[in-house]
């Protein structure tokens, strides 16, 4: 397979990602969980480009993209529980407290 | 995994170098075949279940396709060669955060289904946004390819692994990235622990200070005690 075929892989992985934050606009679980594919998405591009073109440097940063994608996730679902013990709910149409 | 070992020698790294002389072309010829196939069903994989992903309606069958998802990405990664990446992909991903996201679903008591009430009516907007970004990305990417003199110019040697040759080059040159990644995961954690942490009121716990503080005078009291009498 070809460079091409990865990268427009990739590139409708992230679209499906986006469309995700979008459609689910009410729900922050599955908002963070289509953050998770745009990441993939990108992990997957950074990994084309490393093995197509011959160069380590694209896995090494996807591993750090791994790194702080699962930082991500860890903060932003202790938040959610935290939030949750305090208000009851994870609407995100009620998470309106600071008014921005 | 033997279907993995195989595409792994012939559609790997190693494949990228052709003309080498040693591998024969029936053999290339096959690899390549039995890559693009398990690309596709991978491929055709990974998009089904991120679509899943996103219009199912209960969230643990979203965690479940996003590990499937998962799956088949670092299946794709074996196919590219990065077997290191592919593995930490499952370990990780799919071992803790998918885990994670599993965990807080079932814990958190939400109506889920009056969440997904602006679903059909965002889908108009959400699908034409997501068309343009996806069209204008397909068009930028598609065309995409290295030029063979870039590739034959860097092409590491086939001698030592994958997970060998990203460890020389993380510990070496990206020696301080590695370091803030640490750095990151620790605070990550701290963050988190410290977030969720609550101390309930009334709950009896170790005062070492006090602990270590008593001493004979104020721990024990001698006093006279009558005959037949008790204090």
């Amino acid at each position: 397979m070809d460079l091409s075929a990865y990268l427009t892989l990739a590139a409708i992985v992230f679209t499906i990602g986006i469309a995700g934050i979008i459609l689910n606009h009410k729900n922050i679980i599955i908002i963070l969980m289509s953050v998770e594919l745009i990441l993939l998405a990108v992990n997957i591009n950074l990994v084309a480009f490393s093995t197509f073109a011959g160069d380590l440097t694209g896995q090494a940063f996807a591993l750090f993209v791994l790194t702080v994608a699962a930082a991500e996730a860890a903060i932003g679902l202790a938040i959610l529980v935290a939030y949750y013990r305090n208000r009851g709910s994870i609407a995100v149409e009620d998470i309106n407290a600071l008014k921005g | 995994m033997g279907a993995f070992a195989l595409i792994g020698r012939f559609g790997g790294f190693g494949s990228r170098d052709a003309g080498n002389g040693v591998r024969g072309g029936d053999f290339q010829e096959a690899g390549d075949m039995a890559e693009a196939v398990f690309f596709w069903i991978f491929a055709t994989i990974l998009v089904g279940s991120a679509i899943a992903v996103i219009v199912a309606r209960n969230p643990v069958h979203s965690v479940l396709f996003l590990i499937l998802a998962f799956v088949c990405a670092a299946g794709l990664f074996m196919l590219m060669g990065a077997e290191f990446l592919a593995m930490i992909l499952v370990v990780v991903y799919v071992g803790a955060v998918a885990v994670l996201f599993l965990f807080i679903v079932m814990l958190l008591d939400v109506d889920f289904a009056r969440m997904k009430q602006g679903f059909v009516q965002y889908l108009p907007v959400g699908l034409l946004f997501s068309f343009v970004v996806g069209a204008e990305l397909v068009w930028v990417v598609s065309g995409w390819a290295v030029s063979p003199k870039a590739a034959a110019a860097a092409t590491p040697s086939g001698t030592i692994s994958n997970t060998a040759a990203l460890g020389l080059v993380l510990y070496t040159r990206y020696f301080y990235f590695f370091q803030a990644a640490g750095m990151i995961l620790l605070t990550a954690m701290i963050g988190a622990i410290v977030i969720t942490l609550q101390h309930k009121a009334g709950v009896k716990r170790q005062d070492i200070g006090a602990q270590v503080a008593r001493t004979p005078e104020t721990a024990v009291e001698l006093r006279k005690v009558p005959s037949r009498v008790g204090i």
